[in-house]
């Protein structure tokens, strides 16, 4: 291929394998079995054994947090790594970083890497935000002298240039991540891995991120970009991986890539049943159990635009004893990218519910719906409060919500999906 | 496959060699200041002292050591001095005390920048030795301040050439405790035990050392112990060379010298080895 001259970083039969449990007594048994092993030149007994990364599986006490995974980056490429909690994104970071070894397999790599698993790693609270801009520059791979030449525009970029000789412990958080992010900017590596650093600051600081990574993309660098946030994702790279209990699922060009992720969100939304998931968040007096679509006193499985939707959830007791006079419960709806796209919460309206029995069904209701066709995803809280600072029960991904194409204005016009994302009843007026 | 030329591969249980760790160091040298920078500087930000602390500790172990040792115990400095038999002892002591305690926990210290960012490990535990080595000469300037004071109004010490051999022994001391240093923190990645081996440890070791007492006094069926420890010949050397008293034996230097360098390129070895996968077992 003419193209292997640009391949800048090849992952070859990547695999990693660590050990369950407490690293305590039976580690020195297995370190001895091991080195008995390798001292006759025997392949390591535990290599064998692992199961495959699936957290929700119990047994076993090696597990393959990534197994054979193979994939390769061209020059001035900007990769999307995606996948779920645990699917075996950090395990790549940390290798590709260099802060673990693999179990088998290799890595190859053209040019400095510089990698950002966090913001601001070595800052010392007590050296002032000038002081830290040279250690963190320095634990980052940059030279004192290139640290130098940049400091003025490292400064300018976090933000900070007022207290710059102040101790970074009187810093606020916010200023501390502004001050790491502009160093890790300056860097000039071939390839720069990313993890999800753009997920702290202000809108307005993040955008200046995204806009520093676009940036550094442009000027023919590679770009590792490792994040749960499709909307950052689809803005910034152009090619994506799936990575699912340590394998590759699938890669691709960046749109299909997220669609893809979504569709298996979709997918293993509907395997398993409210009542059975243990992914959930809040103390769980009480838990959600059911949900059921109604439109006109019928069960439905989809609705549509301009019609009515009616949600029913079942919250159940799981603490004998327990009642609230009052309780918020709130639906969250995303969209199939990930954007937040509407709160049905009722401590936004002030309309909580009590729960004193050991079922109790709840309706929501709206009238006229003005979603746009397509497949949401939608969260479910249940809070005592309506600031929800007391969470009793938390689901992510609870449940998918369908809306077909449909009739809005009632005129006999079907609206497609990919068209727009709400509709609004609106008047004209000759004036 | 034939291959482009790649910068860097990863591989399963590569570690670094001797020269790559060289050209690593080197490479990250600016990193090593801002470490001992760093350590300088938060030590004693919000101390009153600051780096007064640095002579105040000998100061008060001297006189500990020549009130119970020299006056309760009575036991013998030769005829020297014991202020200055004591000091000198002492500083030459901490300095490879404390490059190798403060070495010794590298890795469980450091886990956290260590689990995100990666540079040549190495260059902590050397940015220790670096440190120490400011601070100790600090203390050295504290010994020579007694060191002339005892030199014009008294003729009890009697220094000689050998004096010049000081570079080479701090030398030594430095590299005999990182070596420690750099063992047990590999070791101290899986097995936290060592921990408490190496506390009373180094206790046990500076006893075992001519710190409080000269070599000269030591019986012949113990001699022999006190040698095989490498610090011993060091200690002695220095007070040979500053003071007139001990026992000067090149043999017995080139000895601590050998074990120095097998200890350091073991340490090293192992170090290397272990930086690769700590984040895995730490």
């Amino acid at each position: 291929m003419s193209s292997d001259k640009n391949i800048v970083l090849q992952v070859q039969n990547l695999s990693k394998q660590y050990r369950l449990g407490t690293v305590g007594t039976g580690t020195l048994s297995h370190d001895l079995n091991k080195w008995w092993h390798q001292l006759r030149g025997k392949e390591d007994p535990y290599l064998k054994l692992g199961t495959v990364n699936d957290r929700t599986k119990v047994g076993g006490d090696y597990v393959w947090a990534l197994n054979d995974v193979n994939f390769e980056v061209q020059k001035g490429e900007v990769l999307g790594i995606i996948g779920k909690n645990g699917a075996g994104k950090s395990t790549l970071l940390k290798l590709l970083s260099q802060i673990t070894t693999p179990t088998k397999g290799q890595i190859n790599i053209k040019g400095r890497v510089a990698s950002l698993l966090e913001v601001g790693t070595g800052f010392h609270p007590e050296l002032t935000g000038r002081e830290n801009i040279y250690l963190n520059g320095a634990i980052l791979g940059m030279t004192k002298s290139e640290i130098r030449s940049k400091i003025d525009e490292i400064i300018d970029f976090s933000g900070c240039a007022k207290y710059i000789d102040t101790p970074v412990k009187r810093y606020s958080s916010g200023m501390m991540v502004r001050l790491g992010f502009a160093v890790a900017a300056h860097l000039e590596p071939e390839i720069l891995v990313i993890d999800e650093v753009l997920a702290v600051g202000d809108a307005e600081f993040q955008n200046k991120c995204i806009g520093k990574m676009q940036d550094v993309s442009k000027s023919g660098r590679t770009v590792l970009f490792v994040s749960h946030n499709m909307e950052s994702v689809s803005r910034l790279c152009t090619r994506g991986l799936i990575i699912d209990k340590g394998t590759v699922s699938f890669s691709g060009d960046v749109s299909t890539c997220v669609a893809k992720y979504f569709d298996d969100i979709f997918t293993q939304m509907g395997q398993t049943p409210i009542s059975e998931r243990t992914d959930r968040k809040g103390h769980g007096a009480f838990r959600y159990q059911h949900v059921r679509f109604v439109k006109q006193g019928k069960p439905v499985s989809y609705f549509t635009p301009g019609s009515t939707l009616q949600i029913e959830l079942l919250i159940a007791q799981k603490k004998v004893g327990t009642h609230y006079k009052k309780a918020y419960p709130s639906i969250i709806v995303y969209d199939s990218k990930g954007n937040r796209i509407s709160s049905w919460a009722t401590g936004l309206n002030e309309q909580p519910i009590s729960l004193d029995k050991q079922e109790t069904w709840v309706r929501f209701s709206i009238d006229k719906l003005q979603l746009a066709p397509g497949r949401y995803i939608c969260n479910l809280h249940l809070d005592e409060d309506s600031s929800s600072n007391v969470v009793i029960d938390k689901l992510e991904r609870a449940f998918e919500l369908t809306i077909e194409d449909g009739d809005y204005y009632g005129k006999g016009f079907i609206h497609g999906k990919n068209m727009d994302t709400m509709f609004c009843d609106f008047y004209v007026n000759q004036v | 496959m034939v291959n482009p030329s790649w910068t860097l591969q990863i591989k399963p249980g590569q570690s670094l060699g001797f020269l790559h760790t060289l050209k690593a160091v080197y490479r990250y040298r600016d990193l090593l200041f801002l470490f001992v920078r760093r350590d300088f500087v938060a030590q004693y930000k919000q101390t009153i002292l600051g780096p007064l602390w640095f002579i105040i500790q000998p100061v008060l172990s001297t006189i500990i050591f020549t009130i119970i040792f020299g006056n309760v115990a009575q036991i013998s400095t030769n005829g020297t001095p014991q202020v200055l038999f004591y000091l000198s002892g002492i500083v030459l002591w901490n300095y490879f005390a404390d490059c190798l305690t403060k070495t010794s926990d590298t890795f469980t210290v450091n886990a956290n920048i260590f689990g995100k960012v990666y540079f040549p490990r190495i260059v902590v535990p050397l940015s220790i030795v670096v440190s120490n080595l400011i601070k100790l000469a600090v203390q050295l300037v504290l010994f020579f301040a007694f060191f002339a004071y005892y030199y014009t109004t008294t003729d009890a010490i009697a220094p000689n050439k050998m004096i010049l051999l000081l570079p080479l022994l701090i030398f030594m001391m430095g590299g005999l405790g990182l070596g420690f240093g750099l063992f047990f923190s590999s070791m101290t990645t899986k097995y936290r035990d060592l921990k408490f081996l190496l506390q009373f440890g180094v206790q046990l070791m500076m006893y075992a050392s001519p710190i409080v007492y000269p070599l000269s006094i030591v019986s012949e069926q113990y001699r022999i112990i006190i040698l095989a420890n490498p610090v011993t010949s060091i200690i002695e050397t220095f007070k040979y060379a500053f003071l007139g008293v001990g026992e000067f034996s090149e043999m017995h230097l080139l000895y601590s010298f050998v074990f120095m360098v097998l200890l350091l390129s073991c340490g090293l070895f192992v170090f290397n080895r272990i930086e690769k996968s700590f984040t895995d077992t730490v």
